[in-house]
């Protein structure tokens, strides 16, 4: 966390957790999906789901989904703007759930077959931690420039992984690995201090045991 | 106690050092970020370019939120202290009415800082515009107590919370009031120890006090809690200033905040299921824009009248 997080962000009102958290969620969630989604159900837990109407937090969502920042005029206009951008979004309140935080939301995205599932929390002041990604639990805060993998849990993917990124000078801040069972998949999420190079991610997709590399970098 | 951040520690740290506390946070945060100081410094420039626009529209106009249920408090305050020029409440009416102004900017969707959070953003502009007006002081002095405005709420961030829904009002209000009243300290030319002090004075002030938003919207009873939280910043500014001491240690302040938010209740963090969102009329207004949106609300606003 930097001062920035604290007095920041510049934002649309009315709500630093409830409208710039979510759109930060959506953002985040948009980053580790690594494209387009064309089709979006989100699912609003405590806090979000009582309050959400009112505070814009749908809307701030499918903002994030489509890659907007949270002080964009165009927030309030999402459902509008996400027609055009041919993201189809379905937006569900839940009420209360003890398993989740209070601010919670799930996201998951379609892109054709694939999908992929997220859940995020809002932890105020727009600061947010997406605590789990598909199977994996996470903790991943977009705070940071930064990378994801999905691979083969066999050595010598992480020391590939990092040997690129150092060959374009990226300095590793956090590194965090999310294993179902030993051998079987593996989700690492890398927090960088540089914007990671689009190379990387043609360098990592090469890789035979490397499924999937997602570039995280923030705007 | 464990704590991951202390305010002790900088505060120890810029007393013997003999230096500005605001120094001392730009360059821990230029090593902790990779940010230059001048960064650092042009970053906070244009977070305080935003608030002063948001005061301005917040206090020039009866400026309605978008539900329609709010508008306008920080102008009529404004206006009745311009009435009434005498009037001895002098700056603490001031900064309660800039306060309520940016709460105001916030609630009709305008572009706002979160200091530390959107639903308590008038708070810190408010005493600040207001201290610096009162006391002479330029745009570089603001910008420096911002910076220290925002190491008391990064330690309150990581020792207790920020969030409404986690910790209720005095992790929002309460904070943002912290965070003014030490950033007041510094900008009066106040000591390290006596920013720490301020700070504490404030959260000790709400402590316990609860998150109840009517409606779930920003609005009720947030805007005036932003005027109320420059009154308290204020106030625990002079008590420090006035070479008063917490007898419990700021550091500990923060934590039995955190601790007091955990065990409230989950009905009084930001879910509009208790405090003044529960009462009858409260929740006839949530019943209302749930079903009708903002146009009705204003005829059943105006038959209550």
């Amino acid at each position: 966390m930097n001062i920035f997080d604290i007095i920041g962000p510049i934002m649309t009102g009315p709500s630093s957790s409830h409208t710039a958290g979510a759109v930060k969620i959506g953002h985040a969630a948009l980053r580790l999906f690594g494209k387009k989604p064309d089709k979006a159900i989100i699912r609003l837990y405590n806090s979000f789901s009582k309050t959400g109407k009112g505070h814009g937090t749908d809307k701030a969502l499918i903002a994030g989904l489509l890659g907007f920042a949270p002080d964009d005029s165009r927030i309030f206009n999402a459902m509008a703007e996400a027609k055009k951008a041919g993201l189809e979004a379905f937006v569900e309140f839940m009420g209360e759930n003890n398993a989740y935080h209070a601010n919670t939301a799930e996201i998951v995205l379609y892109h054709d077959s694939d999908s992929m599932r997220i859940i995020g929390k809002s932890i105020g002041g727009g600061r947010i931690v997406i605590t789990q990604v598909d199977e994996y639990e996470t903790g991943y805060t977009g705070e940071y420039h930064g990378l994801m993998t999905i691979h083969k849990d066999v050595p010598g993917v992480v020391s590939h992984v990092t040997s690129s990124l150092a060959k374009f000078g990226v300095n590793i801040a956090f590194m965090r690995l999310y294993r179902k069972t030993r051998g079987s998949q593996v989700m690492m999420i890398i927090d960088t201090d540089n914007p990671i190079p689009e190379k990387v991610q043609d360098l990592l997709s090469k890789h035979p045991q490397i499924e999937k590399a997602a570039i995280l970098n923030k705007k | 106690m464990f704590y991951r951040l202390q305010l002790d520690d900088i505060v120890k740290e810029a007393e013997k050092q003999k230096c500005s506390l605001s120094d001392l946070i730009k360059e821990r945060e230029s090593l902790e970020t990779g940010m230059t100081i001048e960064e650092i410094t042009k970053t906070m420039e244009e977070m305080y370019q935003v608030m002063w626009e948001d005061y301005h529209s917040g206090v020039e106009s009866d400026n309605r939120s978008i539900s329609g249920l709010t508008g306008g408090e920080g102008w009529r305050l404004m206006n009745y202290v311009k009435e009434n020029a005498n009037h001895p409440g002098g700056i603490y009416i001031k900064a309660a009415a800039r306060a309520m102004g940016v709460s105001n900017t916030n609630a009709s969707m305008g572009r706002i800082v979160a200091t530390p959070t959107a639903g308590s953003c008038g708070i810190i502009p408010g005493v600040l515009i207001t201290l610096a007006e009162e006391y002479g002081k330029n745009k570089d002095d603001v910008v420096d107590s911002l910076i220290v405005a925002a190491y008391i709420g990064k330690v309150i961030a990581e020792n207790a919370s920020i969030s409404g829904a986690e910790g209720g009002c005095q992790a929002e209000c309460g904070s943002a009031a912290a965070m003014a009243a030490g950033a007041g300290v510094h900008m009066r030319g106040g000591r390290p120890k006596q920013v720490a002090q301020a700070a504490a004075f404030a959260l000790k002030a709400v402590m316990g006090l609860i998150c109840d938003p009517v409606a779930g919207l920003v609005e009720s009873p947030c805007i005036k809690r932003n005027g109320f939280g420059a009154v308290q910043a204020l106030l625990a500014m002079d008590m420090a200033l006035a070479g008063i001491e917490s007898i419990i240690p700021p550091d500990e302040v923060i934590i039995a905040m955190g601790e007091v938010g955990r065990t409230m209740p989950v009905t009084l963090k930001e879910t509009s299921e208790g405090g003044i969102a529960s009462t009858p009329t409260g929740k006839r207004i949530a019943e209302y824009l749930e079903n009708a949106g903002s146009n009705c609300l204003q005829q059943f606003l105006i038959r209550n009248q």
